[in-house]
């Protein structure tokens, strides 16, 4: 039988680096095929190239035994190639009809277009009302938006770019259902993911990218989670060990914070207690888009609160900003790691000034001690590892990973008595992931409370002591993560409270 | 004071015309914002259509070749912004910024032999009996062409915006030029087309204020009715509707307070002329004052620069 899309010797070089060499596989009709690699492996560019976003330096690609070379999108998408992206290519303040209306090429009527969307969605289950602004959808109501407007174009082939990264479990079998049901129908699914029990669960074979080249294929069912991650990575894998929790006294304490949201498609947040200890690390797990940023903002000191909703070790601080909080020893990292937790353009230096000034007295009336602000800086990016010509070097010069390490490195290296962190491993790769993960543990061995918010289950199972939710802007009761299981977080998630069954 | 002196029905059809410049230039830039782009030279665009306009007119004696030339040398200087914000990256406040100085500059050098000139005359339309009618026929059918023209235009852009395809990839540009982009839309030549459009809505406005509204060309005589036609566009919330309710006010109150004026209110002529701009000023702080309700319609890209990632 002939390969729906066959690729051999793809390259593809940007200035610096070759992000595709010599890059070849097969994809069969009805297959599930998974493309894995670290971040930077090169997924991406060789995804779009087939999407025709970017065209290969050299190589060839067939599609049903034809050369196929899209000079745009509109070429994949007639070819019946069609893609999901990783950041959703959606317009929030249109509609849901709308925005499927842009992404195909011969859109019907408004009206008609509204009833093909409802009966597709009805075909493969999944539920989607086409007259709603899509900013006020859930990020896997979303995600379907995305994949209706691929399915009513009969795609042979549909890309999956990191497509569960933003959904609950009970949502990911939903989608899984639904691919399932697609390849039955004869669709080819390439599939790409760093999430290694899903690949074993979904996909029938896989190619493994290393730094550009296909490193190795297998069968994922075959295979277990850590042989593939190391392949992925090259070498071997050390997973943190987890130290025995013993609760020292209430650091920070939270006592029904409200919150309404500044951005009109955010969430407000609603009576949340809790209270984290020494030693403690609190995960708060939660869908995007449920309260995250919101809670991150009231606890670091950017939006201002009831002053006795949030007590840091006995003392009021609600209604304290930022630097305040800081000398007090509260320390917090937000979720966006260029724009909010470092200003892109500005050096590294400049930016551990400006969260480390007070509490590390990097100025001294007014003015700027440089020279020990650079050696905050230099100590930071040894410390973590930053891989970076120096410090005098732009933060958006940094790679996701390098620049997170920087920017969870400058708050730890300030000894907080309180952690706030968001989405600390968020599009970061595994190596990276695994360090930041130990030092935040390391940071909680130490005494320090850890409030980790985070929407990677494995993650947080892999480091918190107490666990809760965090949905539709409610935090539900903190629990101990030992004994939870992944079932129970995911009815949580979707905001469905057993928290009186399980107790 | 005489306020007898001040019939509605001409105060009503003076305000129609005093307000058809700042309309059309207030079109023409909710266009180029809608697509993600903050032209700030609309004061610099609508003087060199003024200036251009009023010297086609006055050398081939017909406005409405006035008209159309000054539409093409604002849709022309308007292409300066766009090559230097869509394809030289450059920071799209300074560069309009730098539009609007470059225009003023311009139009006084390009129209120093015609100061004093009249120019051929735009006359209002007359249907027999319509036109005739008391009051309505004054108010509803007694306008010179190009207040229609503006009129149709609204509905003309309201109606493309809203109900055509061209009109939701301009949106979609508008609110997010990667997610367009990656969708394989031209971002660049959309944003290009809807500049050129900005700028002959512009230079159009700046025409009907030297051949109809004034008529005479003088240094600076926009006077900044280009800026007032910024802030219309976010009065109206980026709605083609709203933008003639705003030019609307805004010109009512300017000739409200020429028609004072006229009839002797005691007061200091500089606080009457100081009103239009202050009228506007209030307006828009109370429509800033709900920030939920402005950012929703406000195009989320909007004066930020598009590098396209291949």
């Amino acid at each position: 039988m002939t390969p729906l899309l066959h690729l051999s010797g793809l390259t593809k070089a940007y200035p610096g680096v070759v992000a595709n060499d010599n890059v070849g596989f097969e994809i069969a009709p009805g297959e599930v095929h998974a493309l894995l690699g670290e971040n930077g492996a090169g997924k991406s560019t060789l995804v779009k190239m087939i999407y025709g976003l970017v065209r290969p330096d050299s190589g060839e690609m067939r599609l049903h035994g034809q050369p196929f070379a899209p000079h745009e999108p509109r070429a994949a998408r007639a070819a019946g190639v069609a893609m999901v992206f990783q950041h959703f290519s959606l317009f929030e303040a249109l509609s849901v009809a709308e925005n499927i209306a842009l992404g195909m090429d011969d859109a019907p009527e408004t009206d008609a277009l509204s009833d093909e969307i409802r009966s597709v969605s009805k075909k493969y289950g999944l539920t989607l009302d086409p007259d709603r602004m899509v900013g006020d959808l859930s990020a896997g109501e979303r995600q379907r938006v995305e994949i209706v407007r691929c399915l009513l174009q009969n795609p042979k082939l549909l890309v999956m770019d990191e497509p569960t990264s933003v959904l609950t479990p009970q949502e990911v079998d939903v989608l899984f259902e639904t691919l399932r049901r697609l390849r039955d129908e004869g669709t080819s699914i390439l599939y790409i993911s760093h999430k290694l029990e899903e690949i074993r669960t979904i996909c029938d074979n896989a190619t493994i990218l290393r730094l550009g080249k296909v490193v190795g294929t297998c069968v994922p069912s075959e295979e277990t989670p850590r042989t593939m991650a190391e392949m992925m990575v090259g070498t071997e894998l050390k997973s943190p060990t987890k130290r025995p929790y013993k609760p020292g006294r209430v650091l920070l304490e939270v006592k029904n914070l409200q919150l309404p949201s500044k951005d009109p498609f955010g969430t407000s947040l609603r009576d949340v207690s809790f209270s984290l200890h020494a030693g403690e690390v609190l995960g708060v797990a939660g869908v995007a888009g449920n309260g995250q940023d919101e809670l991150l903002l009231a606890l670091s000191g950017e939006e201002l609160t009831d002053t006795a909703a949030i007590t840091l070790k006995g003392a009021t601080i609600g209604s304290k900003g930022p630097n305040h909080r800081r000398l007090q020893g509260l320390l917090a990292a937000p979720e966006e790691r260029l724009g909010h937790a470092a200003a892109p353009d500005m050096s590294l230096t400049e930016n551990a000034l400006l969260t480390g000034h007070a509490r590390q007295r990097l100025t001294n009336k007014g003015f700027v001690k440089w020279q020990a602000t650079q050696n905050f800086a230099r100590a930071i990016i040894q410390k973590f590892d930053v891989r970076t010509p120096g410090a005098s070097h732009a933060a958006k010069s940094l790679s996701g990973g390098n620049l997170q390490k920087f920017v969870i490195g400058r708050e730890i290296m300030q000894r907080p008595d309180v952690l706030v962190v968001n989405q600390p491993t968020w599009g970061v790769d595994a190596s990276a992931a695994a360090f930041i993960r130990e030092a935040l543990l390391e940071l909680a061995e130490q005494g320090a409370g850890v409030l980790v918010i985070s929407q990677d289950l494995d993650e947080l199972m892999e480091i918190s002591d107490t666990f809760a939710v965090l949905a539709e802007g409610r935090l539900s009761r903190v629990r101990s993560a030992s004994g939870v299981t992944i079932e129970e977080i995911g009815l949580l998630m979707g905001g469905t409270e057993v928290d009186h069954a399980a107790a | 004071m005489d306020l007898s002196s001040i019939s509605p029905v001409t105060l009503i059809v003076s305000l129609m015309a005093a307000s058809t410049p700042i309309l059309l230039a207030a079109l023409g830039e909710l266009v180029v914002e809608k697509s993600g782009v903050l032209n700030l030279g609309v004061e610099g665009m609508m003087i060199i259509g003024a200036v251009c306009g009023f010297i086609a007119a006055v050398t081939t004696g017909s406005p409405w070749l006035g008209f159309l030339f000054g539409a093409i040398c604002g849709a022309a200087v308007s292409m300066i912004f766009a090559v230097l914000t869509q394809y030289l990256m450059a920071n799209q406040v300074a560069s309009g910024l730098g539009l609007t100085m470059f225009g003023l500059g311009l139009a006084a050098l390009l129209g120093h032999s015609y100061t004093g000139i009249n120019p051929p005359s735009f006359s209002q339309i007359h249907i027999p009996v319509l036109s005739d009618l008391p009051v309505v026929g004054r108010i509803v059918f007694g306008h010179d062409p190009m207040i229609y023209f503006s009129l149709a235009l609204t509905f003309g852009i309201w109606y493309f915006l809203t109900r055509t395809r061209g009109g939701l990839v301009l949106r979609a540009v508008g609110e997010s030029h990667d997610a367009a982009h990656a969708l394989g839309y031209k971002v660049i030549r959309i944003r290009m087309l809807a500049i050129a459009f900005g700028g002959a809505c512009a230079g159009l406005g700046g025409a009907y204020l030297s051949l109809v509204r004034v008529p005479q060309w003088a240094e600076g005589m926009t006077a900044g009715a280009g800026w007032i036609a910024l802030a219309i566009v976010v009065f109206a919330s980026w709605k083609p509707g709203r933008a003639i309710i705003g030019a609307y006010l805004f010109g009512g109150v300017t000739v409200l307070q020429l028609n004072l004026q006229a009839a002797g209110l005691a007061i200091s002529p500089a606080y009457l002329s100081m009103t239009p701009y202050l009228a506007t000023i209030i307006v828009l702080v109370i429509m800033a004052s709900d920030k939920k309700r402005q950012s929703l319609n406000a195009p989320a890209s909007l004066g930020k620069t598009f590098f396209a990632s291949t």
